[in-house]
């Protein structure tokens, strides 16, 4: 079971947890923007580079 | 155009996935006899096609914009991981995968595994369980793909000439496909991935993009140009960085 557990965790989340998270936090955001009666298209594009940046910038600073 | 994404975005990913599993395959055959190997291939394929049979139709059961708002989170985190990983490679930062390093080594383990009588199992339970752990990330591309457009029996179709054409090559062949540039296609399949990821994400979230479907271009253009920039800013902190270190 832990296995399995595992093997999804890796399959979806991967090295780095933050990004995933960010990820969803971003979509509830474009959710509730829209739901405030926006159109929040523009949210994720940036969004989602920042996020790809800061996780490379952890990578890459990680002794390996 | 977006027709034109999904085949390339399904074909590529499931090339790739298949050189690597094609590798393990080869590398079991080899050394321990086609029979049981490819039975596990066999087997694991049947298992791939019954999940795509099976959680295609039965997405497409859910209402469009929670369908949408699904797959686009779901391809967002996970093609956000193949990018990373990938301009991770790309910038020096991460080992580029080396197919025949992985051949040695699956062939290594499968003559140290002892022989016995009857049905090979040890072939059996490795090419069954590479190409089947390799092939889920086919079958989850190809069932978010075309689930999320319609387009399934596409998505499908650009997995299975991939298949065709990993198989004929590697028949040919008969080593692993080392000077296929696995990197750069997992590159393009992550900015890929990560486009689809993005534009269906904020769809099925309620939000229009302007321009409808043209605004995947648009994405596509930006998430490679922050991808590109990346790997350069990355590789040019490398090389100030190395001489500090050494």
């Amino acid at each position: 079971m832990r296995r399995f557990a595992t093997f999804w965790w890796d399959f979806l989340v991967g090295d780095d947890w933050r990004l995933a998270v960010g990820v969803l936090l971003g979509i509830a955001a474009t959710v509730l923007l829209h739901l405030a009666g926006l159109d929040p298209w523009w949210l994720l594009p940036p969004l989602v580079a920042l996020l790809l940046a800061r996780s490379l910038q952890r990578a890459s600073r990680r002794p390996s | 155009m977006s027709a034109v994404f999904i085949f390339a975005g399904a074909f590529l990913a499931s090339a790739v996935e298949m050189v690597e599993a094609l590798t393990i395959v080869l590398a079991v055959g080899v050394v321990r006899g086609w029979r049981a190997t490819l039975v596990g291939v066999a087997a694991a394929g049947v298992v791939l096609a019954v999940l795509v049979a099976a959680l295609g139709p039965a997405l497409r059961l859910l209402p469009i914009e929670a369908l949408r708002l699904l797959v686009g989170t779901l391809l967002l985190t996970f093609g956000l991981q193949w990018l990373r990983k990938a301009i991770l490679r790309a910038s020096g930062y991460k080992a580029l995968h080396d197919e025949e390093a992985a051949f040695e080594h699956e062939r290594a383990l499968a003559e140290a595994a002892g022989e016995r009588a009857g049905f090979d199992w040890y072939a059996f339970t490795i090419s069954f369980k590479g190409v089947l752990l390799e092939g889920l990330e086919v079958a989850f591309i190809v069932i978010t793909f075309g689930s999320a457009q319609g387009r399934l029996p596409l998505a499908a179709a650009a997995a299975f000439a991939a298949l065709v054409m990993v198989a004929v090559i590697g028949v040919l062949v008969r080593a692993p496909l080392a000077r296929v540039p696995e990197n750069t296609i997992k590159f393009a399949v992550g900015v890929l991935l990560t486009t689809f990821g993005t534009f269906w994400a904020v769809e099925g979230a309620g939000a229009d993009w302007p321009g409808g479907d043209l605004a995947l271009l648009a994405i596509l253009v930006f998430t490679l140009a922050v991808s590109l920039g990346l790997v350069r800013l990355l590789r040019r902190q490398r090389l100030t960085v190395r001489p500090v270190q050494a």
